[in-house]
């Protein structure tokens, strides 16, 4: 099951990386919505940061016990 | 203007009429009978300012009817529906009551043309919202609605003083565009800032509405903060500052939710991060940007409302509200209804296409686009990624799935009360409406639309994100499980600050306080004793003369002997005369 997810995902990963090429942003703005495949890879590394900093600041300063306030 | 009256009194005249009510059904259609009145009466409701009435010189403005104020009321009294839909089960009358009060309140803000029916509103809508925390009847609600309550107040205070400085300034309460270089307007931006919970005033959010019951928590994430975006977007567009706040706050709200624990509260930092989406948009103030704050409020009203509902209505019949306590028992097989109806709500806030979130999300984020704003735009591109991590993907994953662990089991599990599917399932039929044919919403903005939020490019760009996102969310998805743990927030300043202002009352002040009784009091009883004999000083001094001491409790509180010494009865006549020449001196001079 988790395979054929997978599986699936990477279909799905290729199919928009390469429709990125197709169709390009009407009137970018900035740079880098001209790159085809940028929101792919933004969306990759942004939430690989969002995860790691945000355990990060839990651990070692934001998150503590439950009883905390009590 | 005979037939139709203001939206806010069918609610509050409502709130009152309902008590006396006996009939539980009746009471049930009366509670659903009231949104669809308030509805009607708004479509024949045509742009103006009605209801002006003259008050100690102000004109106050119950109706200031324009497309601004109408796309609000319209997304409110929908919203109120849901909501009662959603409670109609709860039998005890009260908490309708305070929804009836909390939402005819909110839509007197909305339609409110001077700042003193804007304030009253304000006032009614922060006391009856606080009843709903308080029905869960927990110590924890108490206290978290306690500090609701008390935030609120603050942020009203704040909000009153601007008033009155702007009043006696500029002699005018009408609520209009503000310039925020004074200090009145100052005030009451801040004032509007804490409904809006904007960080660090936010804190009051994330603390009190997972506290809330499990339908009353379904109006608050609502109208308080949306009535704030409504308020700013009529006074404060296009300014500097809000852009900056607005941005960090979508990511604030996200950093958080990564951490959370508690499934409502999770949720809770999410209404900061899209409120920051609609706070973001006022302060670009471009004719889009508002356009996108304004559908965005409208989207994410119903969008919210359904994840609340979902996750109420897995605390309504596990009674358990942790991902780490529900996380593992395979709910999904018993609540397939409510996770799909869930995930409706959860696509929609992730912006997936063919969802409201779509269409109204990317409108703020294309007018920093068009408005050349870099930072704010990459800022907001990356909360889109965070909403979808957390709401769509570490959510579900913490609530409904996890294989079977241990014996540890919810035998409660199942499908909540069919009015609680049928609400969700409203919402998410709205959902699912506005994000095929955008044109439904888009009409009710106050400026022209020309966005088109359906070309290739940007649907491509979205699914790239998206799907980009899920990736990186599997290779991590071992991190990401709930902890048995809370996060320190905001709060944390005024709560250890009233706990050491309880504990500074309780010991060094009571001390100081208790000193300074027993020495007062030593001081008051000398007086009273000395004032029983007045010649006692006479008789002390006379003794000192003589060059004994003599204390002066001995000499008053000696029982009557006839060995000791005491003065002649002259003395007293003595001190009479001289009494009375000292009077008559007095009153001849006097006169």
């Amino acid at each position: 099951m988790l395979k054929k997810l997978r599986f699936i995902l990477y279909v799905a990963i290729t199919i928009t990386g390469l429709l990125g090429f197709v169709f390009p942003y009407k009137h970018p703005h900035f740079w880098w919505q001209k790159i085809p495949v940028f929101d792919a890879i933004f969306g990759f590394i942004g939430c690989i940061i969002i995860i790691i900093f945000s355990k990060w600041l839990g651990h070692h300063w934001l998150m503590k016990d439950e009883h905390y306030y009590d | 203007m005979i037939d139709i009256i203001p939206p806010a009194f069918i609610y509050l005249i409502g709130a009152f009429i309902l008590p006396i009510i006996k009939n539980r059904r009746a009471q049930q259609a009366f509670v659903l009978l009231l949104p669809v009145i308030a509805f009607v009466n708004l479509i024949h409701m045509p742009y103006g300012n009605y209801w002006v009435y003259n008050f100690l010189g102000f004109d106050l403005v119950l109706g200031k009817v324009d497309k601004l104020s109408m796309l609000f009321a319209y997304v409110f009294v929908i919203m109120s529906f849901i909501g009662m839909v959603y409670a109609i089960h709860i039998k005890e009358y009260g908490q309708h009551v305070a929804a009836c009060l909390y939402v005819g309140s909110t839509l007197g803000v909305v339609f409110a043309g001077d700042l003193l029916t804007l304030f009253i509103f304000w006032e009614i809508m922060a006391a009856s919202s606080v009843f709903l925390i308080w029905y869960q009847r927990t110590k924890s609600a108490m206290s978290a609605g306690f500090r609701y309550i008390l935030v609120h107040l603050a942020g009203g205070t704040f909000l009153l003083a601007g008033i009155v400085i702007h009043a006696t300034t500029t002699g005018s309460i009408a609520f209009v565009l503000f310039d925020i270089h004074e200090l009145s307007t100052k005030l009451i931006l801040i004032g509007f800032l804490v409904n809006a919970a904007v960080p660090p005033l936010h804190a009051w959010l994330s603390d009190a509405y997972p506290e809330g019951t499990v339908t009353g928590s379904v109006f608050m994430t609502a109208f308080t903060t949306k009535s704030a975006v409504y308020v700013l977007a009529r006074s404060f567009p296009g300014v500097e500052l809000l852009v900056w706040l607005g941005a960090i706050m979508a990511l604030y709200g996200v950093v958080y939710a990564v951490m959370e624990n508690d499934i409502r509260r999770l949720l809770s930092y999410h209404i900061i991060s899209q409120v920051g989406f609609m706070v973001c948009g006022v302060g670009l103030g471009s004719e889009l940007a508002i356009n996108g704050a304004g559908a965005h409020a409208f989207s994410h009203i119903l969008y919210k409302a359904i994840l609340f509902m979902g996750a109420g209505a897995v605390i309504h019949v596990t009674g358990r509200r942790k991902s780490t306590e529900l996380h593992g028992h395979e709910l999904y097989k018993k609540m397939p209804v409510t996770l799909t109806l869930y995930m409706v709500g959860a696509f929609s806030i992730s912006a997936v296409p063919l969802f409201n979130g779509f269409i109204s999300k990317n409108m703020v984020v294309a007018a920093a686009g068009e408005l050349n704003r870099p930072v704010i735009e990459l800022m907001l591109h990356l909360a889109s990624i965070g909403t979808f991590l957390s709401i769509s993907l570490k959510l579900p994953q913490g609530i409904w799935f996890g294989s079977q662990k241990g014996s540890d089991k919810i035998p409660a599990a199942k499908e909540p009360p069919l009015n609680m599917l049928l609400a969700m399932g409203i919402g998410s039929f709205l959902c699912i409406l506005t994000g095929i044919y955008p044109k439904l919403l888009y009409d009710l903005l106050p400026y022209q639309v020309h966005f088109h939020p359906y070309e290739a490019g940007k649907v491509v760009a979205m699914m790239q994100l998206l799907l980009l996102t899920l990736s990186a969310f599997w290779i991590y998805i071992d991190k990401l499980g709930g902890e048995a743990a809370i996060s320190l927030d905001t709060d944390w300043f005024y709560r250890n600050f009233g706990r050491a202002l309880l504990r500074f009352c309780n010991e060094p002040l009571n001390q100081i306080r208790l000193k300074i009784q027993t020495l007062s009091s030593q001081k008051v009883a000398f007086l009273s004793r000395l004032s029983q004999n007045p010649y006692v000083p006479l008789e002390m001094f006379w003794h000192i003369v003589q060059g004994k001491t003599l204390p002066l409790k001995d000499s008053v509180n000696q029982a009557y002997s006839p060995h000791i010494y005491r003065l002649p009865i002259g003395v007293g006549i003595c001190m009479s005369l001289v009494f009375f020449l000292i009077y008559g001196l007095v009153y001849l001079w006097l006169v």
